[in-house]
């Protein structure tokens, strides 16, 4: 499903109308330097979106401007049907926001958090059943200072989750989660999703990004420089696939016909063969190369 | 709303009571200050022991240190750890936040008073004996922690990061209880001070207390050779309206390098 364009459904076709974030335009600016500058973005309800880019490329502000946190410089901003920079108590409790730094809480008890934070909405989940869903069960009773990094992360998300948002922000949300634990987070952004959260992520990990997201987009500095679905980005589905082997390379649109050879030159086995596509990772990197180039 | 309000508080004195150095301190530190010049100073001022009088000087400043030095330290520490931004993304108002706040320095506040009350006891401090002078004392106590609660919300926005609160709060504090007649008796003080100590609320405070703990003949002591009370009301009453003003146009849920 996540790697079919959100065009494909009608459902979706008829969302675009009126889509959960709408951006055209937008700017912003500190002091001396250009954090965003000119980015367009349009994310459909029930989508998930991940933002990719590299440290400061105006991810982190661009998120935070549609959060409601920070005033734009310029450009028009819709999300859920309201300028963030007018936002009021009404459309907080529609949007959950799980922010890149964790806010500490330091001396009070995981479920005191959750469960004090439940209280802020008009109609929250279940706090023991959103500790549990973010794996934090065990850690309930625990002062908030006593967890991992990881863990605080996961408060986080609980925080963010709480009040059963339409949309929900996560800015780099596995950052100190380990292999096991970000799959875990995995599924629960999946279970969200098919509960018709619509989602815009930033992240660092470009498997992450894959994993979960309908589209992805890449910023770099302060710009938009692609917008497609994670297996079609830059090209990525129509690039060449690399065929090797012990002794020799080639690149080719028929990887195949390439291995059909190899089989009947070498008379069975062919030694080392791999067979390469290239990574959303290979694409990223290569897009960001470019774009600092230009 | 007012259950919110409830709630709010209530996890704010949690917190506070948990972080126990700080509470330890901010509840010890003025009992152990009216220990010391309990001690030092025997004399008296027209027949008032200055214990007496340094008592009243010192709840005063138990309330001070409850709401202005309290909150406008801890609350830059709180806008600095991220826990500002992060109510600021739920819809709670501010002012239930502000509410909370102010119940927590309630509680501060009674239990610090309730301290000093028994060090004073130690000393022979005279309680008020009438119910008129108790119905002073509770509304200069409500009224003047109502104004320090709030000045320390608007004073928070003075210290950019959390590291700088207690070096932006401290001396302000300490000036004020020297000029404002905590330490010396105010009738004493040079005419400016006192005409500089009038624009601030401590001074009130600490007038006010006076006119509960100190017996009446005390009164000719004072500058205007009454204890004000009417004006003790209306300036913390100003002081209270200028604090939530003040704390509505500068408090900030994020920090500077925020945006």
């Amino acid at each position: 499903m996540r790697n079919v364009s959100g065009l494909v459904y009608g459902a979706r076709v008829t969302a675009a109308a009126d889509p959960a974030i709408s951006v055209s335009g937008l700017r912003k600016s500190y002091k001396d330097k250009t954090a965003v500058d000119g980015v367009d973005l349009v994310v459909a309800h029930g989508e998930i979106f991940a933002l990719l880019g590299p440290n400061g490329a105006g991810k982190t502000t661009t998120v935070e401007i549609l959060e409601g946190f920070r005033k734009r410089d310029a450009g028009e901003v819709s999300v859920l049907g309201t300028d963030p920079q007018q936002a009021d108590g009404h459309w907080r409790a529609k949007v959950g926001v799980v922010l890149q730094g964790t806010g500490e809480f330091d001396e009070l008890k995981v479920d005191e958090v959750v469960r004090h934070f439940a209280r802020f909405y008009p109609d929250p989940a279940d706090p023991d059943e959103v500790i549990r869903q973010v794996g934090l069960a065990e850690k309930a009773g625990s002062r908030t200072h006593t967890l991992s990094g990881g863990q605080k992360r996961r408060l986080d998300v609980a925080l963010g989750i709480i009040n059963r948002p339409e949309l929900l922000f996560l800015d780099e949300p596995t950052t100190g989660f380990d292999p096991v634990a970000r799959r875990e987070f995995w599924e629960l952004i999946r279970g969200l999703r098919d509960g018709g959260t619509t989602i815009l992520l930033t992240t660092h990990y470009l498997e992450e990004a894959e994993e979960l997201a309908d589209r992805v987009g890449v910023i770099a500095a302060g710009r938009m420089i692609a917008v497609a679905a994670p297996a079609e980005l830059g090209g990525r589905n129509t690039a060449k696939a690399r065929v090797t082997w012990r002794g020799g390379s080639e690149e080719t649109d028929t990887p195949t016909a390439v291995v059909q050879r190899l089989a009947a030159e070498f008379g069975g086995e062919v030694p080392e063969l791999a067979v390469h596509r290239p990574t959303l990772e290979d694409i990223y990197l290569r897009m960001i190369a470019n774009g600092e180039k230009a | 709303m007012i259950g919110l309000v409830l709630r709010q508080g209530g996890i704010e004195f949690k917190q506070f009571v948990r972080t126990r150095e700080s509470f330890v301190f901010t509840l010890l530190f003025p009992a152990m200050i009216l220990l010391i010049f309990g001690s030092i100073f025997q004399g008296t001022i027209a027949g008032v022991p200055f214990k007496q009088y340094f008592a009243a000087g010192m709840i005063a400043s138990g309330l001070l240190s409850s709401g202005f030095q309290n909150l406008a330290i801890s609350i830059p520490i709180e806008r600095d750890r991220g826990v500002l931004k992060r109510f600021r993304s739920t819809p709670m108002p501010k002012w239930v936040y502000f509410g909370g706040k102010f119940l927590q320095v309630f509680v501060i506040g009674v239990l610090a008073t309730a301290l000093l009350f028994v060090i004073g006891a130690f000393y022979g401090l005279k309680l008020p004996s009438t119910a008129d002078k108790w119905f002073t004392f509770i509304w200069v106590f409500v009224l003047g922690l109502l104004a320090c609660t709030l000045l320390g919300i608007a004073f928070s926005a003075a210290a950019r990061t959390g590291r700088s609160g207690p070096a932006v709060v401290t001396p302000v504090a300490l000036i004020l209880q020297f000029i404002s007649g905590v330490y010396f008796p105010f009738g004493s003080l040079p005419h400016w001070m006192q005409q500089i100590a009038a624009l601030f609320p401590l001074k009130w405070m600490c007038q006010g207390m006076r006119s509960v703990f100190l017996p009446e003949s005390f009164a000719a002591q004072e500058p205007a050779g009454s204890f004000e009370l009417g004006k003790v009301a209306l300036v913390l009453g100003l002081w209270c309206v200028a604090g939530l003003v003040l704390s509505l146009l500068t408090f900030r849920w994020t920090t500077k390098r925020d945006g």
